[in-house]
């Protein structure tokens, strides 16, 4: 009886009781979310258009943070170093095109999520041997991100924001709308549907496969650079960050594996769950629960919904 | 089919030459030295018995496979082989035997993919429907709904292909492979499945296709009552060679043909 209390009443209480802590703690769930939806994205993204599901991704945001961070220790003005790096990001994804997409087309897909394995070693080699295995700080201020925080008092408490988080989901919102954009409205957004759809199709209109495979794993780069930087600038810069890959995959089992707004609302109330999650319920079991509440979450969503929550339900015609 | 449809149709010269194509999978050879040519404003069919080697012949003409010997002349140039996405940009357009439609997309959005290559405007434009790109945007949707009243497909317009059944969905992608105004429109079973209403209707379109875009159309079907009517030319391959070419009436009473078909005593 007591036990039942502890998990389905106390943590409400609490929450009434303090609601300045609740909406601290629904805040850095809200900012931990942005960046797992970001990551996300970047899986959809090369998705969706390739079906390859890209495991190098998550060291994708490392490389292209450490790049950033080590062209300006080398003395390159921040702004350049940014511009530069985006350079690098384009290389990098014709790179992939030429490299691993092109001889391995029409394979199984387990084949090409493999090939993303060795793609994650070679950036992770590549990485260490032009930058080193140390950890760095992000150039978060050169860059004209802001710092410092606001704090705002609510009942008989304050609540903190950091400026920078509020940058995070600012600059976030921007990308995802301007990829909404692009993939809704343009030629480049129907083509890459349609190669979503269907490899030969999509050939047999004129859409060329390679154009389209260098322009996703090049915005999936892009969105991996602002990830980098927003992870980048709360922690440090090192190849554990690498990791954050796996908290992108309850985030994709939620959104789908296909949806781009599935990538957004999953991040949030992944980032959220295990916050709230860690908070008021984790005690009960001596805490920590955060790094695995997340997979729960994305658990309980496939019972009911196993197509994700805007997965696209395939209706086999028998 | 009445020869009133034909008879105000000039075929012209040579449009597509194939000379000595051979291809292999493996130790499997699908083609073998095969040599013809499809001319201009012809409805040219390719029959022969199951695994003859014809969706090998018109994945060749439009680039999905290289051959490992031959030549491909087309639009005045030779080819080894040629590319996909080139083949279409050059004015080949086609259908596929097990249709292949972008299943999430709704039939409109469908067929403006085939508009694909003919859109210019720059992708910022678009995004942010600015001028020119509006303009170009109206324009292509206008010849997609002229595609799709000729097809009569108006009242599905906005429905997900996936949705739709088998017959419609083969009138859908010739839609789409409409929507590129090819030059050369290769068709693989356009016909294959589909009930007898919906075979006499995909005949008209082929046919009205041919008449009145004058687009020179390369089929293959099995329906030789289909073949024999719509048909200017027949070509005849069996285990990857070619064993008759024709008018449909010369092929007809061709005795490799024969034999071929019916399986000959040894």
């Amino acid at each position: 009886m007591h036990l039942l209390y502890e998990i389905f009443i106390d943590p409400f209480v609490q929450m009434g009781a303090a609601p300045d802590l609740l909406v601290q703690t629904l805040w850095d769930g809200l900012v931990s979310g942005v960046l797992y939806a970001l990551i996300a994205l970047g899986f959809v993204l090369i998705f969706k258009a390739s079906g390859v599901f890209n495991f190098a991704q998550g060291i994708m945001v490392v490389f292209a943070a450490l790049t950033l961070v080590g062209l300006y220790q080398h003395g390159v003005p921040a702004y350049v170093a940014l511009a530069l790096t985006i350079v690098v990001m384009l290389v990098l994804a014709v790179g992939v095109e030429r490299l691993i997409l092109r001889p391995l087309v029409d394979q199984p897909e387990i084949i090409l999520f493999m090939a993303t394995f060795g793609l994650t070693y070679f950036l992770i080699g590549l990485g260490e041997l032009i930058f080193g295995g140390d950890p760095k700080v992000m150039i978060a201020s050169q860059l004209g991100l802001p710092s410092g925080s606001y704090r705002i008092t609510m009942a008989h408490g304050y609540v903190q924001l950091q400026k920078i988080d509020i940058a995070a989901a600012i600059i976030a919102s921007l990308m995802v709308a301007g990829l909404g954009i692009l993939f809704n409205r343009t030629r480049i957004g129907r083509a890459l549907r349609a190669v979503a759809d269907s490899h030969r199709a999509a050939l047999s209109v004129g859409i060329s496969l390679e154009q389209i495979w260098v322009i996703v794993w090049f915005a999936a780069g892009v969105v991996a650079l602002a990830t980098g930087i927003m992870w980048g600038a709360r922690s440090d810069v090192s190849f554990a960050l690498e990791i954050i890959a796996l908290k992108a995959l309850p985030v994709l089992i939620l959104g789908g594996l296909t949806s781009i707004p599935g990538a957004i609302v999953g991040g949030l109330i992944i980032g959220v769950g295990e916050k709230i999650g860690d908070f008021y319920w984790g005690p009960l079991v001596g805490g920590g629960i955060e790094s695995w509440f997340a997979y729960v979450i994305a658990l309980v969503f496939l019972l009911f919904r196993p197509q994700g929550l805007f997965g696209e339900r395939i209706i086999e015609r028998l | 089919m009445e020869a009133g449809l034909h008879s105000g149709k000039k075929i012209g010269g040579v449009v597509l030459g194939l000379e000595n194509i051979s291809l292999a999978f493996g130790g499997v050879q699908a083609l073998q030295d095969v040599t013809f040519d499809v001319r201009e404003h012809e409805v040219r069919a390719i029959i022969g018995p199951n695994g003859a080697g014809k969706s090998s012949m018109l994945n060749v003409m439009n680039g999905f496979y290289q051959p490992q010997q031959g030549i491909i002349r087309f639009g005045g140039r030779e080819y080894r082989g040629m590319k996909p996405h080139a083949a279409a940009a050059m004015g080949i357009g086609r259908t596929f035997q097990n249709i292949a439609l972008f299943r999430g997309m709704t039939v409109l959005d469908n067929i403006m993919a085939g508009r694909n290559l003919k859109m210019h405007c720059n992708f910022l434009l678009q995004a942010l429907r600015f001028g020119p790109a509006m303009r170009e945007e109206i324009e292509h949707r206008r010849a997609v709904e002229e595609i799709i009243d000729f097809l009569e497909i108006q009242h599905i317009r906005r429905t997900p292909v996936g949705r739709l059944p088998y017959g419609l969905q083969k009138r859908v992608e010739l839609a789409r492979a409409l929507a590129m105004e090819p030059a050369l429109l290769l068709l693989d079973e356009p016909m294959a499945g589909m009930n007898l209403e919906e075979k006499q209707d995909m005949c008209r379109f082929v046919l009205e296709v041919n008449d009145h875009f004058g687009t020179t159309i390369v089929l293959i079907e099995h329906d030789m009552g289909v073949v024999m009517d719509i048909s200017d030319r027949v070509v005849v391959l069996d285990y990857g060679r070619k064993i008759a070419d024709g008018t449909p009436d010369e092929v007809r009473s061709d005795q490799a043909v024969i034999d071929a078909y019916l399986g000959v005593a040894h």
